[in-house]
């Protein structure tokens, strides 16, 4: 651990933390893919998760959702402990999650991928909040002129605009961002980016999960880097963006 | 792809070339369960229809209609776990058959009340697929196929060994239903014009069940299970809820298909059963409702009626149909007339891509 520079989360800013991850180990099949990881995301904060290919970030993403049940380690989330939980008790803690590869309903209209996502949101703990499929079109008209198409009508952006919705209608405290940037073209990842940078005064703290480093760049907060399964940096986007020799040999670009 | 973004802002003035998609959902789509008022003339018309055949038509051939319409009932509960769910089951039988003794023993011991029986069935159909779905569902795909396959064999092994409903000679000696206390309905026409109507009542209520969010939520869960879980879904308890209905519907199907038999065998509640009922589903196209239930009558058609006069050949006809609806028409009877409009959207998307690049 003595590589892991800059780690600004002390042990002693846990209260403040609504993502605290403890020591987390996790893999497939006997496989190591996590090996002990620790991260966090003070509220509202966004934070970065930047690597090479295979090290571990979809990984992470999912074994804080509760799709990868872990080996050992702990996930808090609001203080509360969930590693090992199933993913709609994770869901219902207020974690919402924006997939790789977008994965909307692809036989169900747009209006109903929404709904589908509101509705979820009645569950006990998701309590009722700000966000509703009305807010979602107002944000995004694009979506409310495709409404009634279906997910695999709309192209790659709309997808992930739809992804987003879907996610927001959780009314989550903790978004996870599994490279939203992933196959789309360079306008609309401009526009993805611009629609996530709204978000910021909603106060919804997120894990971006990026290859795209302006877009990294451009929403983060901090910024965390992944190497084998740890976390081998941390530190403020601007002091990383600075050293670009240290990005260079964490990333192989820069 | 600039073009593409900016109209994603949604902020052109111009008009966009995506309008009738737009308006006019793909009618074999999830567009099929909303209920519309073509729609609704259509199935009036339709149910009109049907319910003027034994006006024109002799009681040997109303008779075999009354069969189709019950066994569409059981292919209406399969396509809502195959279809809708993607929950492919070969166990239907099962609670069909529950459903077509619990109606005969009512009718032999109790009362010639056709409702009364049809709601036995229903609520044993019910009961039956509670208490032994709970295993079903853990599993999916192939090992859910094996699981309710089991379950069918093991329910149709209790029927042909258990003496008390009459081992493998069946029951018989069911007297002609009634309704309401009146007279007996010992004509063919009486029969299915009730067969007919709980049948439609049935098909209306499934139908409002897909479009409901309920639906919507099975639609969710045959489509990507892990994502409804991080919605916050259980989707085993969707799953449950979904084999219980199924049953349900399965066990009223029985009690239709036993009250114009006015017998019952194990051989109405085998593996040949809810093969052809999982045959008639796709031939007649999964998720959509009416599909199946054509399917069902082409099915026992072609088993009952066409089979005699080939000399017993129904099997390889089937088989044939089969093999042709899977290349042909993928999506089966009800595939067809989603053409013109999925044509027109491929067009209309085409346009798009041009427009955009």
């Amino acid at each position: 651990m003595t590589e892991t520079t800059g780690l600004t989360a002390a042990a002693g800013t846990t209260g403040t933390d609504l993502l605290s991850v403890r020591d987390l180990r996790a893999g497939y099949a006997g496989t190591t893919v996590l090996d002990g990881v620790d991260f966090t995301v003070p509220a509202g904060a966004v934070v970065a998760l930047l690597g090479r290919n295979g090290v571990g970030k979809s990984t992470f993403v999912h074994t804080v959702m509760g799709m990868l049940k872990p080996y050992s380690g702990s996930v808090r989330v609001g203080g509360r402990e969930l590693a090992g939980a199933a993913a709609h008790t994770v869901a219902r803690s207020g974690v919402a999650i924006v997939p790789q590869g977008r994965r909307v309903f692809a036989p169900l209209t747009v209006e109903e991928n929404l709904r589908i996502a509101a509705r979820a949101s009645k569950a006990p703990r998701g309590g009722g909040g700000p966000w509703t499929p009305e807010r979602v079109y107002e944000l995004m008209p694009r979506l409310a002129e495709r409404r009634a198409n279906r997910g695999d009508q709309l192209s790659g952006g709309e997808q992930q605009m739809l992804a987003i919705g879907r996610a927001l209608l959780r009314n989550p405290r903790l978004l996870l961002l599994d490279e939203p940037s992933d196959g789309l073209a360079p306008a609309v990842i401009d526009l993805i980016a611009e629609l996530l940078e709204g978000l910021r005064g909603e106060g919804i703290a997120a894990v971006l999960v990026e290859q795209d480093l302006h877009l990294a760049f451009r929403l983060a907060d901090e910024v965390a880097v992944m190497q084998k399964g740890r976390i081998v940096h941390r530190s403020s986007t601007a002091d990383f963006r600075q050293d670009r020799a240290r990005a260079h040999s964490l990333l192989g670009v820069g | 792809m600039k073009a593409e973004a900016e109209a994603m802002r949604g902020d052109t003035g111009a008009p966009q070339d995506t309008t009738t998609s737009v308006l006019e959902p793909l009618r074999s789509g999830p567009g099929a369960y909303l209920p519309g008022r073509r729609r609704a003339v259509v199935a009036v018309a339709v149910v009109a229809l049907l319910a003027a055949a034994p006006l024109v038509l002799s009681p040997y051939p109303v008779s075999a209609m009354t069969r189709m319409l019950a066994f569409a009932v059981l292919v209406i509960g399969v396509d809502l776990l195959t279809g809708v769910t993607g929950l492919p089951s070969l166990g239907q039988a099962a609670y069909f058959g529950v459903g077509a003794y619990t109606a005969v023993l009512v009718g032999v011991h109790i009362t010639p009340d056709a409702m009364v029986q049809a709601l036995a069935g229903l609520v044993m159909g019910l009961v039956a697929a509670a208490v032994t779905g709970w295993v079903a569902v853990r599993a999916r795909g192939i090992v859910f196929l094996m699981l309710t396959l089991a379950i069918g064999e093991s329910v149709h092994q209790v029927a042909d060994t258990w003496s008390a409903v009459g081992g493998s000679n069946g029951l018989a000696g069911m007297p002609p239903i009634s309704l309401f206390g009146g007279p007996s309905l010992l004509a063919a026409g009486f029969v299915y014009w009730w067969v007919l109507a709980v049948a439609a009542l049935v098909f209306a209520a499934v139908a409002l069940v897909v479009s409901s969010p309920y639906g919507r939520t099975l639609r969710g869960i045959r489509d990507n299970e892990a994502r409804m879980r991080a919605l916050g879904y259980r989707p085993a308890l969707a799953r449950y809820g979904v084999f219980c209905l199924a049953g349900a519907v399965a066990g009223v199907g029985g009690a239709l298909w036993a009250q114009q038999a006015r017998f019952v065998s194990p051989g109405d509640m085998g593996f040949e059963v809810a093969a052809l009922a999982l045959l008639s589903v796709v031939i007649g196209g999964a998720g959509s409702l009416w599909g199946p239930c054509l399917g069902a009558a082409l099915v026992l058609f072609v088993r009952d009626s066409l089979s005699a006069s080939i000399g017993g050949h129904g099997p390889l006809v089937l088989g044939a149909v089969f093999i042709a609806v899977v290349f042909l028409m993928p999506r089966g009877l009800a595939g067809l007339t989603g053409t013109r409009a999925r044509l027109r959207n491929l067009t209309s998307a085409r346009r798009r891509k041009e427009n955009a690049s």
